[in-house]
């Protein structure tokens, strides 16, 4: 499998009245083509920002992109004009938001808003659009797809737009589909339908998917791969049975144990991370999470751990040898 | 934890009915149709217990709880909590009873007035009841904060100043201000991280020991409600379709849907999850202005007979104290 993408020492920062807010401090990654890849953090872990900084959307000011490079098919997208990148955006990568209702347009009919990219990005004349965007909303399971085509947005449920803006975001058969917590402002009946749908498309079409999430359920049923970020950084990145098998970053372990699990009974009180995640202003100098960390050391709170590899394909960035499994 | 021994009913409902008009016009107002938020509820909470209330958004779940405390006037029957009948008791009454009753809501940043102090928040409930004033007010508000984790000089902080979590505490200080027995926690951790919902629902749990407090925990994550509950009642559109206890609602479910959404759940490991089966329903709720004839869940149920369009199905004893609504066992 050839690489995709390629993140290099990504930094982003918001410049706010109140300071630099350090959002994304220097990640590095590797996307392979058709494959999935989740990153995993909690508000404010940087999660968002780094893959709209991927997509050139941060909006700016406050926002800026102020070191790395973003390799997407060879070429560095942080150096592409505002041409280059729209042809970029949509056509070769997609992206779904977590809500769907204001991220389609409530005075535009469904057809109106997928038509758009088709005429766009595809050079397709009205009725071949047209007869497009029937196949794609019935692709992504919704029923009489073609008498739908000119119902507004406020017509379907949230399980339902979400199903248009997949069909949006699949229009031009991207080869990166990048979904920012898709599921999050779903129903859990719902959620089940829309992880199974992004599942087959990426197998019938073949794309590679970005899936940005908080929920550590929805990753183990969906990536390939997961990054788990915290305060701006990467902390551990692995394949996903190695991951929640062998967790080897604290906050990783802390996330997995403070979480309880439905197929299990109760056995004792959830062992929460205590405290709170630190002001992305006011970054402590060593490990952001040694505030917090019951495994810290003196170097913690000195030096920042860089992220090494431990054993093929899983990188930690931590001082301390956390060897202890999860239960144990 | 829990006090299952003791086993008296502390609250009761029976037949709960809240709906919301629907009107037209605006100088002549008509009544048009109704929301049927909750439709017909029976169950009853014991002493020291925690039911779970679990279901997907707009079944109905946070109008139960409110029509409970009689935040919202029941449409019809009857909300029997130690042995009192709530829905027609005057006024008066009732405040001197919300006393030993109170909520914490889901969203930590619009449940705490902006422009009121720490400690005149967590201090309202106790002048509203006469509880305490001056001196006595403030170290019983500082006794409260320490109680919930927070530092007792934070008294005179407004809550922009505080995280989520920390200001969720300050919204479980103020319902525990007035030293109730029973607390309806509507979706309390939904709005916070994940980190920080275990630090949320450990506090809660350790109350609930310390002062034997009962629960009714309203939320629609159904792993943190295996979790914290005793019993768990499933709603869905307005009705309860089973009630069991935990373990038996989670290793047992009887109905369709509790089994549909048990199965949509995921689980934090991906060997679990390579395995797994979904039923992956089908559609939408339906809209609780115009449900279907007969079942409720009818238009989603993958065992749909024909008797279930027609009748609706009664709630029914399986032996054990589990309960479900289904034809499939008549």
């Amino acid at each position: 499998m050839g690489v995709l993408l390629e993140v290099k020492g990504l930094q982003t920062q918001f410049f706010t009245q109140d300071g630099v807010v350090n959002a994304v401090n220097g990640i590095s990654y590797v996307l392979n083509e058709k494959e999935t890849l989740a990153i995993v953090g909690e508000s404010g872990s940087g999660k968002s920002v780094s893959v709209l900084s991927v997509m050139r959307l941060i909006p700016s000011p406050p926002g800026k992109i102020v070191a790395g490079e973003v390799i997407f098919e060879g070429q560095d997208v942080l150096k592409l004009d505002d041409e280059a990148i729209r042809h970029i955006r949509g056509n070769h990568i997609a992206m779904i938001f977590q809500d769907p209702m204001t991220s389609l347009n409530p005075v535009l009919t469904i057809y109106q808003q997928i038509g758009e990219a088709l005429q766009l990005h595809l050079g397709m004349d009205k009725a071949q659009a047209r007869q497009r965007a029937a196949e794609l909303l019935e692709m992504v399971g919704i029923p009489e797809a073609e008498n739908r085509l000119d119902d507004y947005p406020h017509q379907f449920s949230g399980g339902m737009r979400q199903r248009v803006m997949i069909a949006i975001g699949l229009s031009c058969n991207p080869k990166l589909l990048i979904a920012d917590e898709p599921t999050t402002a779903l129903d859990v009946t719902i959620q089940a339908q829309i992880v199974e749908l992004v599942k087959k498309l990426k197998n019938d079409i073949g794309m590679a998917v970005i899936w940005i999430t908080h929920d550590l359920g929805v990753v183990a049923g969906i990536a390939e791969r997961v990054i788990v970020m915290y305060a701006g950084g990467i902390v551990e990145q692995a394949e996903v049975h190695e991951l929640y098998a062998n967790p080897r970053h604290p906050y990783t372990l802390g996330l997995l144990k403070s979480i309880p699990r439905m197929d299990m009974k109760r056995s004792q009180r959830l062992e929460p991370i205590e405290g709170l995640p630190p002001d992305l202003i006011n970054l402590p100098p060593g490990c952001p999470f040694a505030p917090r960390c019951k495994y810290r050391i003196d170097r913690c709170t000195q030096e920042k751990p860089p992220l090494k590899e431990i054993s093929p394909g899983h990188e930690v960035a931590c001082w301390v040898d956390v060897t202890e499994g999860i239960g144990s | 934890m829990t006090n299952t021994a003791q086993n008296d009913i502390l609250l009761e409902v029976k037949n709960l009915k809240m709906h919301f008009p629907i009107t037209k016009g605006i100088v002549i107002q008509r009544t048009v149709g109704a929301v049927k938020a909750v439709d017909g509820l029976n169950f009853f909470i014991r002493r020291g217990e925690t039911l779970g209330l679990v279901g997907e958004s707009g079944c109905g779940k946070s109008t139960t709880g409110r029509s409970i405390l009689q935040l919202y006037k029941p449409t019809a029957g009857q909300v029997i909590f130690k042995g009192e009948e709530l829905t027609k008791m005057k006024r008066g009454h009732l405040r001197a009873m919300r006393r030993q009753m109170q909520i914490i809501f889901q969203d930590p940043y619009a449940s705490l007035n902006p422009r009121m102090t720490v400690g005149a928040i967590i201090g309202e409930p106790l002048e509203i009841h006469h509880l305490a004033a001056g001196k006595e007010k403030r170290e019983r508000v500082q006794q409260l904060l320490r109680q919930v984790g927070l530092n007792p000089y934070f008294v005179n902080r407004y809550p922009h100043e505080f995280s989520g979590g920390q200001r969720q505490r300050i919204g479980v200080a103020r319902a525990l201000a007035v030293n109730p027995e029973f607390i309806v926690c509507d979706e309390p951790i939904s709005a916070l991280d994940v980190s920080i919902q275990a630090q949320i629902i450990n506090l809660l749990e350790e109350l609930q020991g310390e002062y034997s407090l009962t629960y009714l925990f309203i939320a629609h994550d159904l792993s943190v409600v295996r979790h914290i509950s005793d019993r768990v009642a499933v709603m869905y559109l307005g009705k309860i379709v089973e009630l069991a206890n935990r373990d038996e609602l989670y290793e047992n479910p009887q109905h369709p849907y509790t089994q549909a959404l048990l199965s949509a759940v995921p689980i934090p490991d991906p060997v679990v999850e390579e395995r797994r089966q979904r039923i992956i329903l089908q559609g939408d709720v339906p809209s609780p202005v115009n449900p279907p004839k007969g079942c409720n869940f009818v238009t989603r149920c993958p065992r749909a007979m024909d008797i279930c369009h027609e009748k609706e199905p009664p709630f029914r004893d399986m032996g054990g104290d589990h309960y479900t609504a289904c034809w499939l066992y008549e």
